[in-house]
């Protein structure tokens, strides 16, 4: 009986024993010669592999860094989930500058809801903004409205947008937001744009897509922008942010100061932004002339 | 006698043709019309009139577009050019159209306005092409593709048969079933002046057999015409697909992304044979069409000779009814294939068969349930396709998969949603494929 | 809008037709009920114990798991959960206690269907992998006959049990005997056809099984592709060797009519969940079941080879799937007239 034991415990030992040799062997023989630094950029990077920088996953953004790196300059790779720090920790270590861009976030410019574009028609079909978009105009009629079908929700890898049951359009949570840009392109009619977060979080921007004449778009939605202009010459001299074309109004969120004038003009409300604009200071009565006048010394 | 038929797949939906013993009535000219540039396959058409222009009815309001693969628009009417701009089409996507108020009826000297049946060809062939190029003549099954270049034979690409599609395998669509009652003459001779454009010595003339008086009717009067033969066919959906048809006449199939010249034959609408008989022998241009109005909630059905750009609701107003309380669709063409209309107040179009008017009751769609595998979906597409995995690719956005599988053979005709026992949305997934898939073949070429 | 309804926009098709989930299934229920009258009949109230504590078991099971865990839409009640169990049911023999049954739906039922996804995700049929288990883990009684009561309302529980036809054969033949010997022990054919046999409650009445089966036919839930090509390659494999050797092998028409032949073939084979998509793959299926299941019988060590056959080209099907093309149309270039 301990002979049987003792063979069988020799025995698998040895084979085990055999098959670890092999196994080193085979390892140290057909290993991949890597960069070391690969691996340590991938360490900086934040290893969400979302795509955002249009490379597969952050281990071919890390090869790519290193690849540029070597040929002197890394400006044209940036990680919008690691932001402009991320990027400076690998230029760091890389010895290179590295790319500064002003954080952005996404950004719905569609306030149809469902108060203000009532729904008219009737969808029947597979829940798909794509599906919907190819069909017809949506519910509502207003052929640039959000279908509020969730394609951008389906695609976000980071739970950072869903769709607001009372209004059915999509809102976006500025904290998960990485600016990848997954939402962007799931977005069949381009409602949602990447804007830069702005200084403190504020920024303004047009919350519509609509490029009908104003009266058309209006019968559909009672917060279209209906192109009257009023917001472009409230906008201040100095800033001139507005570009007026095809209907619609937009913002230039390089300019944009948000200031907020613009959104307190707006007829339709079609202009909306992350803060509550400012009420402008009641116009001051023309004063009564005083009785009498202290004369200067 | 057995009927011939296409063997691979096809279903039997209910025939529902309610207006078959309606004859055709012209109906009554609009206040205004609006003629959408948008009007057919391929690239939209010019306008070359402007506000204020006075038309006459055939006046060329617009020219074909630069593309190949595009057709002249003529007025419709006779009156003022009030605004070139927007107008809604049916599925509420705003085109441009050419809106022109209706004064009198006043139509251009050249064309021929009497009844009399004209017999002889005068024109050689070369030049029944031109003519039908410029009197913008499209496929009216539907289709709207052009028809002057269905004509352009060669050596290279010769044509030995025309065929007639006769067929009318919608259900409710009775429009191309009364033309051929009450204008057998007028489309044999077309079928002639077609003959002679395309070169050819042969024509059948595919008819479903639900219409036994029109293939009686026309099989005694096809008897002058040598070379003509009208074949009486088995119904069932979609026979007048032109694959499928072209199957059960000749037993030939068009190979995948080929059309019918490449194996010799041309399929023309008995609709279109009718116009290209008043284009080529009366020099009339396609202004106006037979369009089927019907539902089955509706007390009187119609089938009216109507002018392109009239809006829907005339057709209603001339069956003196009021849309049915409970109407949940309206749809544009035939139940299978159409399109479910915004609302009722859209232009009539080159290629409105016909408008049906839905009760909410047979509406709405079954909820989609799981995939059981049944293998139906593949036994009733026409073009041997796997409906059920194209819908499975199309869905994880796999369209490379889906090009693989040759989701651009199919014709859309319907066939496997209608079957599904899931209720699946088949065709909805596999258009959505076929699009992307255009879409990345279009990036390739580009590259 | 309309009449202040809104006007409802979908793609097209705007027709249906008339095919449902729930009709198909229940169709096969009722197509089985030829075969569960059978079993009654030659096993009175036992079978009807059998089969009426499966269905509540795999009715019962799906339901549970589809409400309670998975949080889902319970479809149990479209009819596939009790096809799974009657099947299940008519594969076991009449004697087999409640708890066996129990452990056999849950596997059935639980891990065969429900883990994979539910209805149309499984790659291998409940019902035999159910009865797969139940075999492996449950030998004794389940391959313990109760002899077919005489009364129908017998409801002592019978002491004397046989073996089934497939299994004196296999015994016989190990011991040396021949065919010809064995005969007197086996029965005829026409006991065959009826179902005075002795075996699992649902496969005995062969006349039973053709009932349902032309019955599904005519209602076009089936083709006869599967059913006619498993038979015939059944026979053609076990006839070779009948006609090289007939001492030692049994007719190709004993194969046919005895075991779960019949039931594999019309029910178990015909499932379209677990089943080749395409009339060719469809056909290559049951070529290569038949095949096995006859290779099983005559040469490996179970009496019976029939469901594992089926589980075995189930495995295939995805391969068969992936290869086997229905014919597209435009590749024909073909000129007639």
């Amino acid at each position: 009986m301990n002979l049987l034991i003792l063979y069988s415990v020799l025995i698998l030992g040895a084979v085990a024993a055999g098959a670890a040799m092999i196994l080193f062997v085979v390892a140290k023989k057909f290993k991949v010669d890597e960069d070391p630094r690969i691996d340590e950029v991938l360490d900086l990077l934040p290893g969400a592999n979302c795509g955002g920088c249009g490379y597969a996953g952050c281990r071919a953004l890390a090869e790519a860094l290193v690849k540029a790196a070597d040929a002197g300059d890394i400006s044209a790779l940036f990680c919008p989930p690691g932001g402009s720090e991320t990027m400076s920790a690998v230029g760091k270590f890389l010895g290179v500058e590295a790319a500064e861009l002003a954080p952005t976030v996404a950004v719905v410019r569609c306030g149809g809801t469902r108060e203000k574009a009532p729904a008219k028609l009737k969808y029947d079909g597979p829940v798909k903004c794509a599906l919907s978009h190819s069909l017809f105009t949506g519910e509502n009629n207003c052929p640039y409205r959000c279908l509020g079908l969730g394609d951008c929700v389906k695609a976000c890898n980071f739970g950072a947008i869903h769709i607001n049951e009372e209004t059915s359009l999509p809102e976006v949570v500025e904290e998960k937001c990485t600016a990848c840009g997954a939402c962007v392109k799931a977005c069949p009619r381009n409602i949602i744009q990447l804007r830069p977060k702005g200084r403190k979080g504020r920024r303004v921007w047009v919350n519509c897509m609509n490029k009908e004449k104003g009266a058309v778009a209006g019968k559909n939605c009672k917060a279209a922008c209906i192109g009257c202009g009023k917001c472009v010459k409230e906008c201040p001299e100095k800033v001139r942010a507005f570009t007026l074309k095809d209907n619609l109004a937009y913002i230039d969120p390089d300019k944009c100061i948000a200031c907020g004038k613009c959104i307190l003009v707006c007829p339709t409300g079609a202009i909306t932004a992350t803060f509550t604009p400012p009420k402008p200071k009641p116009k001051p009565q023309s004063k009564p002339k005083p009785q009498s006048q202290e004369v200067p010394q | 006698m057995k009927l011939r038929t296409f063997k691979k797949g096809g279903v039997h939906p209910p025939e529902n043709k309610l207006s078959a013993n309606v004859p055709i009535r012209e109906l009554g000219l609009p206040d205004q019309v609006s003629i959408h540039m948008a009007h057919h396959l391929g690239a939209p058409a010019v306008p070359i009139v402007e506000k204020g222009d006075k038309v006459k009815v055939g006046t060329l309001i617009a020219r074909k577009g630069q593309a190949f693969i595009s057709a002249n628009i003529h007025s419709s009417v006779s009156g003022t050019v009030l605004k070139i701009d927007d107008v809604t089409g049916g599925s509420g996507y705003r085109s441009k159209a050419v809106i022109i108020k209706v004064e009198g009826d006043e139509w251009e000297e050249s064309i021929d306005r009497s009844k009399e049946l004209v017999e002889e060809i005068k024109l050689t062939p070369g030049e029944i092409l031109k003519k039908i190029e410029e009197m913008g003549i499209v496929g009216l099954g539907g289709a709207t593709f052009p028809s002057h270049i269905k004509y352009m034979v060669s050596d290279q690409r010769p044509a030995d048969t025309l065929v007639i599609n006769g067929v009318e395998c919608e259900p409710y669509l009775t429009s191309d079933y009364r033309s051929m009652l009450e204008r057998p003459d007028e489309i044999l001779v077309g079928i002639q002046v077609m003959m002679r454009a395309g070169k050819v010595n042969r024509a059948m003339m595919g008819i479903e057999a639900n219409k036994p008086d029109a293939i009686e009717l026309l099989q005694t009067k096809v008897q002058k015409y040598p070379g003509v033969e009208v074949v009486p066919l088995k119904v069932k959906y979609p026979q007048g697909a032109e694959k499928q048809l072209i199957k059960a006449l000749l037993n030939r199939e068009v190979p995948s992304g080929k059309l019918p010249l490449d194996v010799g034959v041309i399929v023309n609408n008995v609709g279109t044979t009718l116009a290209i008989y008043e284009a080529v022998q009366k020099n009339k241009p396609l202004i106006e069409r037979v369009v089927t109005m019907t539902g089955k909630k509706l007390k009187k059905t119609g089938n009216f000779l109507v002018r392109v750009g009239t809006p829907t609701t005339m057709l209603l107003e001339a069956l003196g009814e009021e849309i049915p309380e409970g109407t949940a669709k309206i749809i544009r063409g035939g139940p299978m294939m159409g399109k479910a209309l915004n609302s009722i107040d859209i232009p009539i179009t080159k290629g409105t068969s016909g408008i049906i008017l839905m009760d909410k009751s047979e509406v709405p769609r079954r909820e989609p349930q799981t995939c059981i595998r049944c293998a139906k979906c593949i036994s009733v597409c026409p073009m041997g396709l796997e409906p059920y995995l194209l819908e499975k690719l199309a869905k994880i956005d796999d369209f490379e998969g889906c090009e693989a599988e040759a989701v651009a053979d199919c014709i859309e005709c319907g066939s496997c949603s209608y079957t599904c026992p899931a209720a699946l949305p088949l065709l909805d997934y596999i258009r959505y494929g076929k699009t992307n898939v255009m879409r990345l073949q279009r990036e390739r070429r580009q590259k | 809008m309309i009449n202040n309804n809104r006007l409802v926009v979908s793609f097209s098709p705007h027709e249906k037709g008339e095919l449902e989930i729930e009709k198909i299934m229940w169709g096969v229920v009722i197509a089985l009920v030829p075969a569960f009258a059978a079993s009654v009949i030659f096993y009175g109230f036992h079978a009807l114990r059998v089969v009426v504590l499966t269905l509540i078991f795999c009715i019962g099971i799906e339901y549970l798991i589809q409400k309670f865990i998975l949080k889902v839409k319970v479809t149990a009640f479209d009819g596939s959960a009790a096809i799974t169990a009657l099947l299940l049911a008519f594969n076991v023999p009449a004697g087999v206690p409640w708890w066996q049954l129990l452990a056999g739906s849950i596997m059935a039922i639980g891990v065969a269907k429900m883990t994979f996804g539910g209805l149309g995700k499984n790659p291998f049929n409940p019902a035999l992998v159910g009865r797969a288990f139940m075999l492996a883990s449950f030998p004794v009684q389940m391959t313990t006959w109760p002899v077919p009561v005489q009364n129908l309302w017998n409801l002592g529980a019978d002491a004397v049990t046989s073996a089934t036809p497939l299994g004196i054969l296999k015994e016989g033949v190990r011991m040396g005997k021949t065919v010809t010997q064995l005969a007197g022990d086996l029965p005829n054919y026409v006991d065959m056809l009826i179902g005075n046999i002795g075996g699992c409650i649902g496969e005995i009445s062969v006349i039973a099984i053709l009932i349902g089966g032309i019955y599904m036919l005519a209602r076009k839930i089936i083709t006869w592709h599967i059913p006619v090509f498993y038979l015939l390659s059944l026979a053609g494999f076990t006839g070779v060797f009948w006609l090289i050797n007939p001492d030692k092998y049994a007719d190709p028409l004993f194969h046919i009519l005895v075991g779960g032949a019949m039931l594999g073939a019309w029910f178990m084979a015909t499932d379209m969940v677990t089943g080749p998509m395409s009339i060719k793959g469809q056909i290559i299926f049951a070529l290569g079941g038949g095949i096995l299941c006859g290779a099983i019988r005559l040469f490996g060590s179970y009496p019976e080879g029939c469901s594992y056959s089926i589980l075995v080209m189930n495995a295939f099907v995805p391969l068969i799937d992936k290869y086997v093309k229905p014919k597209r149309f435009g590749t024909e270039v073909n000129y007639g007239k």
